[in-house]
């Protein structure tokens, strides 16, 4: 595999505050590659020096091997990059927009239009994007930043704000995307988001790139406690104790929680004793990942 | 090129279906043109009042072509009440009242008025000895006086509101159009998506040029079309048509002060204040809504710095003094180096970001 992109020790600074802090990364062509921080971890400067529209302080980003910085017109037809603010022109139809923008690339409007299937926007073609909701106008960008058939897509928070219906509709979509082969590169400050779409993530936090890696191995290299919650009541405190060795216990009155690293036997001791009332198992996530790498609650 | 077709119906039609934006580039100058056109429709040539007392044969008996020519400059209203004919010149309401007793014709002035009364005098004096001549049998005089207002026609109100109030909507239209399209470009991130995509920056300005040119003569038709209604009168001069390239000259001169002020202003609110601030002094300074031959000299001289006065003293030259398209030249020239200067100022000053 080839790499898509290359950054090496990347730093922009505002004033004092240092929103890139020496970051590297590489990410090859066909991954689904997230970087993954809270609001203000300078996810988005990052990605707009990628994108060629920020200059960096020091530090080099090479894109196909080339330069995205001054604007290289040889590079910007392998890109599309969805903007955080959807950027339309005003008044236009969903139709006006997008045959808008292919045509920027010389894309013909009947290729165009087949977009608007593509993220299900069909029925609002004729409608103008003031009048499309906030998880059709986020369709509608990222269609419009890919209807010129990009090897490498960025998606700058593409469901932010969306409800948790119409962020799952657009996850579909953008697995697609990534199926056919494009590079996809996405900021997002929901760890869930992350780990269900990335093949590998990076997680920032003040302007630095703490950890690396695919979700799943992230998660396993945290070696973090299983907890499994069953109902208050069915089991006290001192019982669930003896169930297993090394088991931290925790009742909040709705729920008994058992921290373990050994779930197994603590489940069939739960269900020999007919304890299973209200289960639930959950491994550790990116937000214990996030919490044991700062040292802090994930605070989106 | 696809991408200068594409911008360009793109902001086309944003411009054509926002009504705020085609009211105060289409409708609000008409408005204008329609208030006052109507309000003066009457002024311009202003004809001399006159009573004539009784009969007055020597105006009666004038030919035809005569009489009509006396009514360019004389108004001429009968009556038979003589005091009262009288008391009018007296108090300043009729310039003269004409009285012909038996061989005599006997003009009643007031001092008071004394240049209204000298044209009356005048006219008059040269009908008698005209009368004389015939009277004498002289049917071809060696030498005869026509009186005729040097303007004719040209100086109604019509005739320079409409070059100058179109020159006005033409230096708004584009002003504005090119200040909040820059301002809202970049506030919608649209400008920065233009960035991103493989589109020249040439291809980005041309298609707002394009734009506005077409929005001009939008403007211009829809102002000549009101003004040649008859009820406004608007009289074109042979080669009115001359006027295009001035005007073309003109919207590019604005469409750079509207970039300037899209590059300095970082909201819309902002951008539209300062785009009025630029244009309406302007409009007053420059004669586009009054002429500026009675304007004190430094006015004048001020008015000479600023492009609306030589877009719309242009337009005036062409459009209805019947002057020659080559007379625009040198004011051509002048809305072009403007241009050159100020889009120079506003490619400094561009951002394509807010940050």
């Amino acid at each position: 595999m080839s790499s898509a992109i290359k950054v090496e020790e990347l730093r922009k600074s505002y004033g004092e505050l240092r929103a890139v802090d020496g970051i590297s990364f590489e990410v090859q062509a066909g991954e689904f590659f997230g970087i993954l921080g809270p609001n203000g971890a300078g996810k988005t400067t990052t990605l707009e020096m990628v994108e060629g529209l920020r200059q960096p302080d020091s530090g080099t980003v090479s894109l196909f091997g080339e330069s995205p910085w001054p604007r290289n017109p040889r590079l910007l037809p392998r890109i599309g990059v969805q903007l955080q603010a959807s950027a339309f022109f005003e008044r236009l139809t969903a139709r006006e927009q997008i045959r808008t923008f292919a045509s920027l690339y010389g894309v013909p409007a009947r290729k165009a239009d087949e977009w608007l299937g593509v993220v299900g926007l069909e029925d609002m073609a004729d409608k103008r994007n003031e009048d499309l909701s906030g998880g059709q106008q986020q369709r509608l960008s990222i269609a419009c930043a890919l209807a010129h058939g990009p090897d490498l897509v960025f998606l700058d928070e593409p469901t932010s704000g969306l409800d948790p219906q119409a962020r799952r509709n657009l996850w579909d979509v953008l697995r697609d995307i990534n199926s056919q082969g494009r590079t996809v590169v996405l900021t997002t400050h929901y760890l869930d988001e992350a780990e269900s779409l990335c093949d590998r993530v990076a997680i920032m936090d003040h302007g630095r790139i703490l950890e690396s890696g695919p979700p799943a191995s992230l998660v396993r290299d945290l070696d973090a406690p299983t907890r499994i919650s069953i109902e208050s009541g069915v089991l006290t405190a001192d019982a669930a104790r003896t169930l297993a060795d090394g088991v931290e216990v925790s009742d909040d009155g709705v729920s008994l929680t058992l921290a373990t690293r050994t779930p197994a036997p603590v489940l069939s001791a739960l269900a020999e004793r007919d304890a299973l009332r209200g289960l639930s198992v959950r491994g550790a996530t990116l937000e214990d990942v996030f919490l044991h790498l700062t040292g802090r609650e994930y605070r989106a | 090129m696809t991408g200068f077709v594409s911008l360009s119906a793109a902001m086309a039609r944003g411009f054509f279906r926002d009504r705020t934006a085609m009211f105060f580039t289409i409708l609000f100058p008409l408005m204008f043109l329609v208030l006052f056109g109507g309000l003066f429709k009457d002024s311009g040539a202003s004809k001399t009042d006159v009573l004539q007392i009784g009969s007055v044969p020597v105006l009666e008996q004038l030919p035809a072509e005569a009489a009509a020519g006396i009514g360019q400059v004389l108004a001429v209203e009968r009556t038979d009440d003589r005091a009262d004919a009288l008391e009018q010149v007296r108090k300043g309401d009729k310039a003269a009242a004409l009285e012909q007793v038996g061989g005599e014709l006997i003009v009643h002035y007031s001092a008071a008025d004394q240049v209204k009364s000298a044209t009356v005098q005048g006219i008059l004096e040269s009908l008698v000895q005209e009368a004389n001549l015939a009277a004498a049998g002289v049917t071809t005089p060696a030498l005869k006086l026509s009186a005729k207002p040097v303007e004719d026609e040209s100086l109604k109100a019509i005739q320079y509101m409409t070059p100058g109030l179109l020159g006005w909507a033409i230096a708004t239209g584009a002003t504005f159009g090119a200040a909040l399209t820059l301002v809202t470009w970049r506030q919608k991130k649209i400008l920065r998506r233009l960035r991103l995509s493989p589109v020249p920056v040439t291809s980005i300005i041309s298609a707002r040029v394009s734009v506005s040119i077409v929005i001009a003569l939008v403007q211009s038709a829809i102002f000549i079309g009101v003004a040649l209604l008859p009820y406004f009168g608007l009289q074109l001069a042979d080669q009115w048509w001359g006027f295009i390239p001035i005007m073309i000259a003109g919207t590019l001169a604005f469409l750079s002060i509207g970039l300037l002020a899209g590059a300095v202003a970082k909201t819309a609110e902002a951008a539209s204040a300062i785009a009025n601030l630029i244009t309406l002094p302007m409009a007053f300074l420059s004669g586009a809504f009054f002429p500026l031959e009675g304007a004190p000299e430094w006015l004048r001289t001020v008015s000479e710095f600023l492009p609306l006065k030589h877009l719309v003293s242009s337009m005036q030259d062409v459009m209805v003094r019947g002057e020659a398209f080559s007379v625009t030249l040198p004011d051509i020239g002048i809305l072009l180096g403007f241009t050159v200067v100020l889009s120079a100022a506003a490619a400094a000053l561009f951002r394509w970001d807010d940050a």
